[in-house]
């Protein structure tokens, strides 16, 4: 039990002695994109091997000569690609292991945990070089981590572990040396803004939230990351999930709430576990619950699992899905300060930017602002994905080029292609092009092109990339998850949807452009809620950007990503065919005919773009024709 | 308070709580469909979107005014938008407008009309949903509906009620029922509120006026017609006469020449009711009965009580409801072979409700093995009838309607708002029926403001407490009360819409503030001018009793056994 | 009728989390993880017992993807159809997935009800594209072979 501030102290310094009585640690990346590469599985092993060998014990005891050793489960170490991850730490010297199998754990141990050698075939390689150490890796190496700092470095369960990176120490100096305006005031000043979104600075909410006449207030934290294509709220409940907490905590004691909420999306059954046993952890040591470390504060936390839909990442319709009903958006005013969850005062803000908390009550706000743009410190966690060499979890000062990120820390485009756009932001999103590439990527600064922030996912795209399926992608997303209240994002995006539908599939009509851009319009400007404003933007994004693709599409019936299936043509090459007739064989439609030993021919007109001819082709012949 | 600049023009606000109520104060017409003062702000159709000074747009029902605003309700950008909503909708919505019930009533094609939505340029790839027919009050029909949600949120908020919700999402989203149960075996109370606040042909009334004129057309059938007090207010306006007038005279005069062979009103009955109930009410309290007594004249009441408080059964008055009262007496009449004069006799009940349609069809609502009401058919209905026969029913003369069941007094007229009921019983507890008696009575506190009026009066040495109720949402609040014991009442009277039978579920759509108004002043207009305020001063209550009632007044006026449904 | 034990469930289920509108859907969701659906004469039963109306509970449960009234499968197997998976062709996994079973976009649950086939948007393990989830497993870097292993390897599991 941690019953006043002293005990937190002496807590805090226990957990440091054990951390740093370390002799080696061996830390097994269990985020969800190591899991499923089997990262379980290498835990255990190198547990079984750990205990098999004499000398060496797992707990703690102060006086003990014998070695001591921890195998640890993390959260994400960032290069998910390359799992199963697994980091040997000694002292302040870390080898980061890629693509580890269970059959390496027994050289990684004696190699490198026993001795002091690396095993130079599993470490990280990118254009010949092999990086040891994860801080050397130019992924990591050029980011700037606050949010993730502790992902992939210590044990994501266990609270010990927590404290002794500093855990608690911003909650500690907030409760005992700061009054709740105060508080207020330093995150105010720091400048912090919303990651979720919109951008809208949290100091300024968490304020109008504690000047409301009304006293039971709520301090709810987004975390339904319903973005396709992005994970970095994740990666953080999982990976970190008490710092979340503790920003959350901080929260509450300055806008002088009782109760928090995570709403989590459904798809995260990790992140649920972590944080509820987080919960359950603090609530033992009396972290959470009435009158925290003898003082008058109390704060109870509570966990709702998303029931699958996108729109509870709108803010109303989150707390309307916590109270029971269907999350649909309503209108506002009044606003979430005012009215929020049960009609109380409510401070909702996304994991990210409770994540920030704790460093900056820690730090001080003018520490916090040295990092970032002026409009915008801090820093942006990113999900990079799509054709890049290097994908993964990201976090980068506000301010920091596309260039920046897609060239020095996504290491430039997968397979030497041509780098085409970028998507940013998900469904809500726009894309960035070539002329964009230097633009100072915060919030103020994409709107301009048409592009926002968003949560954060960033989608990089080749010549190999159909911009007009990439926008009914995006539109056929939120059609879907429109909660169907207001008319013009559940008619506008499913009429929307229905024209880009008929434009991939060679049927559109020029006049057809202008019908969607038309319903763009109005969608954008009428629709109910942020996120059906934000609807159409993927489809004026592309069109400003790329009309001409969807204009040979209509006009040529071309792609010339060679992406949209009605419009690929299969050509056998005469120069490769050697007449086998298999093709023929494979076709289930019969629209290949030829004479055995001479090359075949296949009907256009027949032909379903099914692939199953050029997949079975034993000699490549044939070829897609855009 | 404040002023904003609506288009250029300054305009004054005091308390307006949103933007759209401004600007229609400042005789701009700003189109809407899901919005409703009465009901929570959806913000839905987006229609009453307004754009400020800085391009800005925002929907009108849901912004806060604030003072030195400026804001645009007319911008090009503004008028396309809103077409092609309309457009949108209308894609989505089934369009045989020429044969639908609402054609010429449904907002929806008004405001297509207004904006001049020609061309719809979208396929309709919904499918086709079957209708539900199962009530005997309302039809619904899901291809119609166009989801602005007034028919969950007037069933949910205002009735309390809440058989219908939204089921699925996005562009599967649809208004049903629990599980698309049929209508009529949920909690519905048949009160057609939903039918009033839709805007389109989704909820209509079920027709029986079809019925109605074939049996006007069989010259072996006397057809009866009796005419609910609150029908007289909601007919003229349809025919240009000015809103809320009593218009008794016309409607008997066109009934008359519709073929109807005898035209009864209904606050005959209505007196009878008051007859039976004070007497049944004065018992109750004297001999320790089951209190409070709770009305039984609208038969949505009914059915909510048996529905959701089943353990107040027995504290509903046995009392017939006036229809019920007057179709079973003039049965009745008829059944003697002297008056029927060999015809057959068929009861059409002419009401503002669409529960009185259910309450026709109830088990106990038939006398000796015979169904009293055949038909019931809605003011709307009615105004329908009459511009079938293309008669100008404005230049009609008025006539007075038929004995020996066509004149009720005052006190039966003012069953057709909140509180005429009680009123009515306390005049008959009167001593006398002196104006100043009268007045006093009116101002006891049974025609306050507000949907839940609680007041009492003294009846030889006794405090009587009297609770007066209109709106199920209402109603339940108060019979929870009960229930916990919080209020103790000896009468309850309750009506299921609010404002009582003027505003029912079978009144024409669209009233505003001044037609509600209207129609109460109306009410009350027809009550001043009526001769006999009290029922037991009504000549042809009195000879009834004495006459071919007497000993029939159990059979005939009360219920044997508590029907909800 | 459903058998008694399952309003018994139900009953420890509401008293968990109290008969208040906001347990409703945890409510839903733990029914659903007992039985991998949603008996309706269950969601009748618990509005009834935390108080709301039965077309609440319904308008409430057809809301969200998770819920479902009909039976699903023993292994549940979401493909995701997120940006990062699908640009990796995600499409192809679902469809092997459908083929194999002989499901549709209409038909979601095989007739042994072994198996239901369902998308999701993301799973968040988008450096793994594309990845399927069976249950509450992630498995990553999916090809159309794969498909047919996993469906083996599930089927053999379920044989013990």
């Amino acid at each position: 039990m941690i019953e006043n501030r002293e005990d937190l102290i002496k807590s805090q310094e226990a957990a440091t002695r054990e951390f740093s009585s370390y002799d080696c640690r061996i830390l097994v990346c269990s985020g969800t994109g190591c899991i499923a590469t089997g990262s379980q599985k290498i835990y255990d092993e190198f547990l079984k091997i750990v205990k098999d060998t004499p000398g060496i014990r797992l707990d703690f005891a102060p006086h003990d000569e014998a070695t001591h050793m921890g195998v640890k489960k993390t959260g994400c170490q960032g290069v998910c690609e390359l799992g199963p991850l697994v980091r040997v730490q000694k002292g302040d010297k870390t080898v980061q292991y890629t693509k580890v199998k269970v059959s390496d754990c027994k050289e990684i141990f004696e190699r490198s945990v026993l001795g002091d050698d690396v095993v130079e075939s599993l470490l990280y390689t990118q254009k010949g070089v092999k990086y040891k150490s994860p801080e050397e890796i130019p992924f990591i190496a050029k980011q700037t981590r606050i949010v993730l700092e502790n992902c992939g470095k210590y044990d994501a369960e266990s609270f010990d572990e927590y404290l002794a990176s500093g855990g608690f120490s911003a909650f500690r100096k907030a409760l005992f040396e700061m009054t709740p305006a105060e508080v207020v005031d330093e995150v105010d000043k720091s400048g912090l803004r919303g990651r979720g979104g919109g951008g809208f600075p949290a100091g300024r909410k968490w304020k109008q939230v504690a000047r409301q006449p009304e006293k039971e207030r709520y301090v709810v934290c987004n975390g339904d990351e319903g973005d396709p294509g992005a994970f970095m709220d994740g990666s953080v409940m999982e990976g970190d999930p008490y710092k979340l907490i503790e920003g959350m905590m901080i929260a509450g004691y300055a806008v002088g709430s009782q109760n928090g909420y995570i709403y989590v999306r459904a798809e995260y059954p990790m992140s649920v576990a972590r944080l509820r046993h987080a919960i359950a952890e603090l609530e033992k040591r009396h972290m959470l619950g009435d009158n925290i470390l003898g003082t008058d504060f109390s704060f109870h936390m509570h966990i709702n699992r998303g029931a699958g839909a996108f729109v509870c990442g709108e803010g109303s319709a989150l707390t309307a899905s916590i109270e029971g009903n269907r999350g649909m958006p309503r209108v506002k005013p009044p606003r979430t300060v005012e009215k929020g969850l049960w009609a109380k005062p409510t401070v909702l803000n996304n994991v990210e930017t409770y994540a920030n908390v704790p460093k900056i009550i820690l730090k001080g706000s003018d520490w916090y602002r040295t990092i970032g743009t002026e409009g915008t410190p801090g820093t942006k966690t990113f999900s990079l994905t799509g054709s890049i060499q290097n994908t993964g979890l990201i976090e980068v000062p506000m301010g920091t080029t596309l260039r920046e990120i897609i060239f020095d820390i996504g290491g430039g485009m997968k397979d030497d292609g041509v780098f085409k756009a970028v998507q940013i932001g998900g469904p809500s999103g726009g894309c960035l092009t070539e002329q964009h590439l230097d633009v100072p990527l915060d919030f103020e600064s994409i709107k301009k092109f048409g592009a926002i922030i968003g949560s954060g996912g960033l989608v990089v795209m080749d010549s190999h990339t159909c911009m007009v399926e990439v926008a009914r992608f995006f539109m056929s997303f939120t059609q879907r998850e429109s909660c169907g209240k207001c008319v013009p994002c559940r008619e506008g995006t499913k009429r929307m949807l229905e024209i880009l539908e008929k434009i991939v599939a060679g049927k559109g009509e020029l006049s057809d452009l202008d019908k969607l851009e038309e319903l763009a319009e109005m969608v954008k400007s009428m629709a109910l809620c942020g996120l059906g404003k934000s609807a159409p933007l993927p489809v004026l994004s592309t069109l400003k950007l790329f009309r001409d693709e969807y204009e040979e599409h209509i006009t040529e019936k071309k792609c010339k990503a060679k992406v949209c299936t009605a419009m690929r043509r299969f050509i056998i090459n005469p120069e490769y065919c050697k007449g086998c007739g298999k093709c023929a064989k494979n076709c289930p439609v019969g629209a290949i005919t030829g004479v055995r030993k001479e090359c075949y021919h296949i009907d256009p007109e027949i032909c379903i773009k099914c692939e199953a001819c050029k997949d079975n082709c034993a000699f490549d012949a044939i070829y897609i024709e855009a | 308070m404040g002023t904003i600049t609506i288009d250029g023009r300054k305009v004054e606000f005091t308390d307006e709580k949103n933007v759209l109520s401004i600007i229609r104060k400042a005789g701009i017409d700003i189109p809407t469909l899901c919005y409703h003062s009465e009901l929570s702000t959806f913000g839905a159709c987006r229609l009453c979107t307004v754009e400020d000074d800085r391009g800005r747009t925002f929907a009108s029902c849901s912004e806060e005014p604030r003072d030195g605003m400026v804001i645009y309700t007319n911008t090009g950008k503004l008028k396309k938008y809103r077409k092609l909503i309309i457009e949108l909708l209308l894609a989505a919505h089934c369009r045989d407008c020429t044969t639908c019930v609402k054609s010429g009533n449904c907002n929806l094609q008004t405001l297509a009309h207004r904006f001049g939505v020609t061309n719809v340029r979208f396929e309709n790839y919904k499918e086709r949903r079957p209708l539900d027919e199962s009530s005997p009050s309302i039809v619904r029909d899901p291809n119609k509906c166009i989801l602005c949600g007034n028919c969950v949120r007037v069933c949910e908020e205002l009735q309390g009620v809440g058989v219908l919700g939204f089921a699925e999402r996005g562009s599967d989203a649809m208004v049903m029922t629990a599980f698309d149960r049929q209508i009529a075996t949920t909690d519905c109370v048949n009160c057609g509120q939903c039918r009033v606040f839709c805007p389109t042909g989704a909820i209509s009334i079920k027709s029986d006026k079809d019925a109605v004129w074939d049996a006007l057309a069989d010259p072996d059938t006397r057809v009866v017609a009796q005419i609910a007090p609150a029908v007289r207010v909601a007919v003229g306006d349809a025919f240009g006469l000015p809103k809320g007038k009593s218009v008794m005279g016309k409607i008997v005069n066109v009934l008359h020449r519709m073929g109807f062979d005898e035209v009864y009103d209904t606050t005959f009955s209505a007196d009878l009711t008051i007859m039976e109930e004070s007497a049944e009410f004065l018992d109750r309290v004297k001999s320790g009965g089951k209190l409070p007594l709770l009305t039984s004249c609208c038969p949505a009441w009914v059915k909510f009580v048996d529905d959701q408080f089943p353990e107040y059964r027995e504290n509903v008055s046995t009392c017939r409801s006036p229809q019920g009262m007057m179709s079973a007496v003039v049965k009745e009449y008829f059944r003697d072979p002297e008056h029927a004069a060999g015809k057959k006799t068929v009861m059409v009940s002419i009401m503002p409700c669409t529960a009185k349609k259910m309450e026709a069809n109830r088990p106990n609502s038939y006398t000796k093995g015979e169904k009293d009401t055949d038909y019931v058919i809605t003011t709307t209905e009615l105004i329908e009838m009459i511009r079938t026969t293309g008669i100008y029913f404005a230049d009609l003369e008025p006539e007075s309607s038929d004995i020996p069941f066509g004149f009720g007094s005052g006190g039966g007229v003012i069953f057709g708002v909140t509180g005429g009921v009680t009123e009515a019983v306390i005049r008959r507890l009167a001593p006398n029926h002196t104006k100043a008696t009268m007045e006093e009575i009116a101002e006891c506190g049974v025609r306050k403001d507000g949907f839940i009026r609680e007041f009492s009066i003294p009846y030889e040495g006794m405090e009587i407490k009297i609770c007066v109720a209109s709106g199920l949402a209402n109603a339940r609040k108060v019979m929870e009360q009960v229930k916990n014991k919080e209020k103790e009442y000896h009468l309850i009277e309750i009506m299921a819409c609010r404002r009582g039978c003027i505003m029912g579920g079978g009144q024409p759509r669209l009233a505003g503030e001044r037609t509600k108004a209207a129609r109460t002043e109306g009410i009350y207009k027809a009550d001043n001018v009526s001769v006999v305020k009290k029922c037991d001063e009504n000549p042809m209550v009195l000879s009834l009793y004495e006459g071919f009632l007497k000993g029939k007044e159990h059979e005939l006026l009360h219920n044997h056994e508590f029907c909800g449904k | 009728m459903l058998d008694q034990s399952y309003y018994d469930k139900a009953d420890e289920i509401i008293a968990f989390y109290g008969k208040k509108q906001a347990s409703l859907i945890p409510i839903m969701q733990d029914i659903q993880g007992v039985y991998r659906y949603l008996p309706g004469e269950l969601l009748t039963y618990v509005a009834e017992q935390i108080g709301i109306t039965e077309a609440k509970a319904y308008s409430v449960a057809t809301f969200y993807e998770n819920f479902s009234f009909e039976a699903k499968g023993k292994y549940i197997i979401k493909v995701c159809d997120g940006t990062a998976c699908h640009v990796r062709k995600s499409t192809p996994i679902l469809e092997a997935f459908q083929k194999e079973l002989g499901l549709s976009a209409k038909k979601h649950t095989t007739d042994d009800m072994m198996f239901t086939v369902e998308t999701v948007s993301c799973l968040g393990a988008c450096g793994l594209a594309p990845t399927v989830m069976v249950n509450e497993e992630v498995h990553p870097r999916m090809t159309p072979e794969k498909v047919l292993e996993l469906i083996h390897e599930l089927r053999g599991d379920s044989d013990d």
